[in-house]
């Protein structure tokens, strides 16, 4: 075996060129897998992190009513579904895949935030428990955070992030300023930015519309006086932080099940959802895996012809040393042997153009990269299975000048000189 | 009796348009013979020359050899027989040119399995042998034709064959050079060896013991009297 390789590798080296040239499809056809499955891989776990977030690892549970959120601004809440309160915390925090948990309610504050005549165009109004900020893990920038009597004596304060700080106060410190919302005074305490920014990468107009919702500015407000504001009953919703990013699913699942469990009814149309990230990052996923995979079958036919090359050099080959197999089977070589002598050279010719392929694939995925802003992924799975691949491409295209190798009738073979 | 041909015909071309080539050849050689065989170019000899060493098969008769009728045993048992019971030596060598001296000489030994170590051993002494020791790490295009020759000498003796079969030998040397490898070849002799070798040299045939003339693929007196 180790004689094989030796000759394989003396045989490419006595034909640099030749060997080169004929590496090059394979590199070509390996250089393309690994970039587009790196840049898959890459857009996936760009999406899964946009997502969820750095990990954050929070999931909201949500009244639905069908497939949607339950809008409680023109119709009452059926009267299967209990009112939650603050109690209700303990026995969510009791879920094993739960660390801590916020109820709140929320709505979108387009036009209904003011300061004087500057709007929020973008944002979202949310009635918050007093552990909302560290469930998302947020931080108080400047000013306070809410206190135990903002809650208990119904103050009108409220908490404002960064952009809905930009947007309102244009860069001057919001802090004991007085903003309008919905109408009412609320006086403003302090502001909040997100402890692990969360900066989503945005490459295309889906992102943005994906992201919209998350960029735009925050107005927190104590959830007891949310009632001062918004004049009907509003369920609320519920955010719990997972122990892990991989427990979200199922920390969502078993808070939903647990609240559908007071409903008193049976299966009532409107009920808790979890709003799962993961589940709609893997859609996403799936969506841009199935436009990707579609290159993959363009790199394949670049190493079909890659392995027809290989053929063809190995049938000159052959033909160039008609001699030598003559002599060796002459000296007595058996056919398994002439050909174990050509399939290996084919093998390590396509192994080396694999290992080529996948430095180039390497670098081609840098500079996509570079480019897009896709972050690169290469997994050794990736890198072992393309080197492998190439190594079987080999051995299938060298087949046939193998066999002719190996059916090569001595006498013939060393007659020619 | 180390080998006997009975009866062989061997034909090219087409089963529906045959060219004969050989026509009932019939041959015995003692154990230790030294023979040498003759004639024109396009006289047959190269296809009794390639059956004797189971390179060709022919077409009709039994060929026997070291008491086994091998005559069409397949691939891998022909390769058997060729690599431990008989060397070639070829008119144009045929060494392997990247290839040191001694990897030349060990081929045949990697075919029988042998562990490499036993096979740089083996072939040093027979490079030894054919007295090349200072010419174990050469290249072929490093040596002289005769240097060349007696390398492939040392590979077809190193697995210690029954019999050396030679087609013209010194055909591409020098007569100095070629003298040395007639004076291999008689003590190769002297020490046992039987040796089938084609010439169309007089001078050289007649360093055989004996000689058989072959004309259009009839040999005369093959059998012994």
């Amino acid at each position: 075996m180790w004689e094989n390789i030796r000759e394989a590798f003396d045989g490419i080296r006595s034909h640099k060129l030749r060997s080169a040239l004929t590496m090059l499809g394979i590199i070509i056809g390996i250089a393309s897998i690994i970039t587009i499955s790196s840049t898959i891989m890459g857009t996936n776990e760009q999406i899964k992190q946009n997502l969820i977030g750095a990990g954050n690892n929070t999931v909201e549970v949500v009244l639905y009513q069908g497939d949607y959120p339950f809008d409680a601004s023109y119709q009452s809440l059926p009267d299967y579904v209990p009112m939650l309160d603050r109690s209700i915390k303990n026995e969510i925090e009791a879920i094993p895949e739960v660390v801590v948990s916020s109820l709140y309610y929320k709505r979108d504050g387009y036009g209904m935030v003011w300061n004087g005549a500057t709007g929020m165009t973008q944002g979202t109004i949310y009635g918050v428990d007093d552990s909302f900020l560290s469930v998302y893990g947020y931080q108080i920038r400047a000013g306070r955070g809410f206190v135990d009597e903002d809650f208990s004596e119904y103050r009108k304060v409220a908490l404002i992030d960064r952009t809905a700080s930009e947007t309102l106060f244009l860069g001057e410190s919001p802090i004991g300023k007085t903003i309008e919302i919905s109408g009412e005074p609320y006086t403003v305490v302090g502001e909040f930015t997100q402890s692990n920014a969360f900066r989503p990468t945005i490459t295309s107009l889906e992102d943005y519309y994906t992201y919209a919702d998350q960029s735009g500015g925050k107005v927190l407000i104590p959830a007891e006086t949310w009632s001062v504001l918004f004049k009907f009953d509003m369920p609320y919703s519920l955010v719990a932080r997972a122990t892990s990013t991989d427990a979200m699913t199922q920390a969502g699942k078993s808070v939903a099940d647990f609240l559908n469990s007071l409903f008193r009814a049976d299966s009532p149309e409107v009920k808790y959802k979890s709003q799962d990230l993961l589940e709609q990052a893997k859609q996403l996923q799936e969506l841009s895996t199935a436009t990707n995979r579609q290159l993959i079958w363009v790199a394949g036919i670049s190493l079909l012809v890659g392995g027809i090359g290989v053929m063809n050099i190995m049938l000159v080959s052959v033909t160039e040393r008609t001699p030598e197999i003559g002599l060796k089977k002459a000296l007595g070589a058996k056919r398994r042997k002439i050909s174990m002598q050509f399939l290996t050279e084919a093998g390590v010719l396509t192994c080396f153009g694999g290992i080529l392929g996948v430095l180039v694939g390497i670098g081609l995925a840098y500079v996509v990269s570079r480019v897009s802003g896709v972050p690169i992924f290469i997994s050794g799975g990736i890198i072992v299975l393309t080197v492998v691949f190439s190594f079987v491409i080999g051995l299938f295209f060298g087949a046939v000048p193998a066999f002719q190798a190996a059916l090569l009738n001595p006498i013939d073979a060393l007659r020619r000189e | 009796m180390i080998l006997e041909l009975e009866h062989i015909d061997k034909d090219y071309g087409t089963p529906s348009v045959p060219v004969p080539v050989l026509h009932d050849i019939n041959l015995s050689l003692e154990k230790g013979e030294y023979l040498a065989i003759m004639g024109p170019s396009g006289s047959g000899k190269s296809t009794l020359m390639n059956i004797l060493g189971y390179l060709d098969v022919p077409t009709r008769g039994v060929y026997r050899f070291d008491g086994e009728d091998n005559t069409r045993a397949n691939d891998s048992k022909m390769a058997m027989v060729r690599n431990q019971k008989i060397g070639f030596v070829f008119q144009s060598f045929h060494l392997l040119p990247r290839r040191r001296a001694w990897e030349n000489v060990a081929l045949p030994l990697m075919y029988a399995g042998v562990s490499r170590r036993e096979r740089k051993k083996r072939a040093i002494e027979a490079l030894n042998r054919m007295g090349l020791a200072d010419r174990v790490d050469f290249y072929p295009s490093q040596l002289s034709g005769g240097q060349c020759q007696r390398v492939a000498i040392a590979r077809a003796i190193v697995t210690n064959p029954l019999m050396l079969l030679a087609d013209e030998p010194t055909g591409a040397l020098d007569s100095k050079s070629g003298q040395q490898i007639m004076d291999i070849f008689d003590e190769l002799h002297a020490q046992g060896m039987t040796i089938v070798m084609i010439t169309h040299e007089q001078a050289i045939a007649d360093r055989a013991e004996r000689i058989l003339y072959i004309y259009d693929g009839y040999l005369k007196g093959g059998e012994r009297a």
